[in-house]
């Protein structure tokens, strides 16, 4: 899932610090469950706001929704009667949602609540890490299913480097070494020599080379 | 004389047996406490605690159980990140995270009961009334 983290208060309190009447708009896809911006979080931020410029003497009336997912045109869609009257939309969602209501409602002002961190998943109850680097072309298959892109500090394909130390990287003792790790796993498979294959520079223009991506499946298409 | 309205969201197992145990035990205490049974402080909700103080509350808090004694396990350790969590969000609205807090007492202490529901009163006596509340009335 894509990881996020809510922007400071003050933060968001300034953006729609001009606005009387706002939407403040969740998403219950990826940061509903990485506790970002899903119904709760929603809910919380609008009392939050409301209650802070009712202390600065200027009311500001809210309104909540919380869409199946931002990154579908067909429930941002949905939200049409609501945003019609208010001065901005304050999107709970991922840069994806709040890059979709902007497009979708190009006269409204559109801010994010929350910065999006990284492409992970859940290492225990509240705690996140990032898993995958979105490069365009999975090596999994090649290292034991951990990633060197993201997991390896340097990114290398042919690890580990000399800073490996009791297997931990030596940018910090609390970050596993991932050549170390992906060792350790094919050796436990049986399948070090898989190891001994040298890997060639990486085709970084499956990656963000080559400016945004897009994907297409001409049988899903209408 | 301000009279504060004080919200208090007392687990089933332990704060609210305790108040029950202070009205048998004939203790005099601040009447300026609304109890609000929950089965676990561990259900307490920040969605919740802010809605309290925007209707009108002055202060708020939550009472469950001792460590390591709460019905459920763990449930009173997660409240009180909770409103540890609500208390910094109150700072960054402007209102004070002074006017929540987090008390752990057991079924049996009537008298503490009774000690937390004035000590709470008189923090919120001092801190005065809700300035949100203060903001209503003006704008009224």
């Amino acid at each position: 899932m894509i990881v996020a983290e809510q922007k400071p208060f003050a933060e968001i309190a300034g953006f729609v610090a001009d606005c009387n009447k706002i939407l403040v708009a969740g998403c219950l896809g990826c940061v509903a469950v990485c506790l970002a911006g899903g119904e709760k979080e929603t809910e919380i931020l609008a009392a939050a706001l409301r209650m802070h410029r009712r202390l600065q003497g200027k009311p500001l009336e809210t309104v909540t929704y919380t869409a199946t997912r931002q990154c579908d045109p067909e429930y941002v869609d949905a939200m049409a009667d609501l945003v019609k009257d208010v001065d901005a939309v304050v999107s709970l969602a991922c840069g994806v949602g709040v890059q979709y209501i902007a497009e979708r409602y190009p006269d409204k002002w559109v801010v994010p609540a929350l910065n999006t961190r990284f492409a992970g998943g859940s290492v225990a109850q509240g705690v996140w890490e990032e898993r995958c680097g979105l490069c365009g072309e999975c090596i999994l298959h090649k290292t034991g299913g951990i990633c060197p892109i993201i997991r390896c500090s340097k990114s290398l394909l042919n690890g580990p480097c000399g800073g490996s130390q009791y297997g931990k990287c030596e940018i910090s003792k609390d970050v596993p070494c991932a050549w170390q790790l992906i060792y350790d796993r094919m050796k436990a498979l049986g399948r070090l020599e898989w190891l001994l294959e040298y890997q060639p520079p990486k085709d970084w223009s499956k990656s963000r080379d080559g400016g945004p991506r897009k994907a297409v499946r001409e049988d899903a298409t209408i | 004389m301000f009279e504060p309205r004080i919200v208090a969201f007392c687990c089933h197992y332990c704060a609210y047996s305790a108040a029950d145990l202070a009205g048998s035990m004939r203790l005099q205490y601040a009447p300026n406490i609304r109890v609000v049974e929950m089965p676990c402080s561990g259900t307490i909700d920040a969605r919740v605690i802010l809605a309290a103080f925007e209707d009108g509350a002055d202060g708020v808090y939550v009472a469950g159980c001792l460590e390591g004694d709460c019905h459920f396990l763990k449930g009173n350790f997660r409240a009180k990140k909770r409103v540890h969590y609500v208390k910094k969000l109150l700072d960054d609205i402007g209102l004070g995270g002074e006017r929540l807090e987090f008390y752990n007492l057991s079924a049996a202490m009537g008298t503490r009961f009774a000690e937390i529901a004035n000590e709470m009163t008189e923090r919120i006596k001092n801190l005065g009334p809700s300035p949100l509340k203060a903001k209503e009335v003006a704008g009224a």
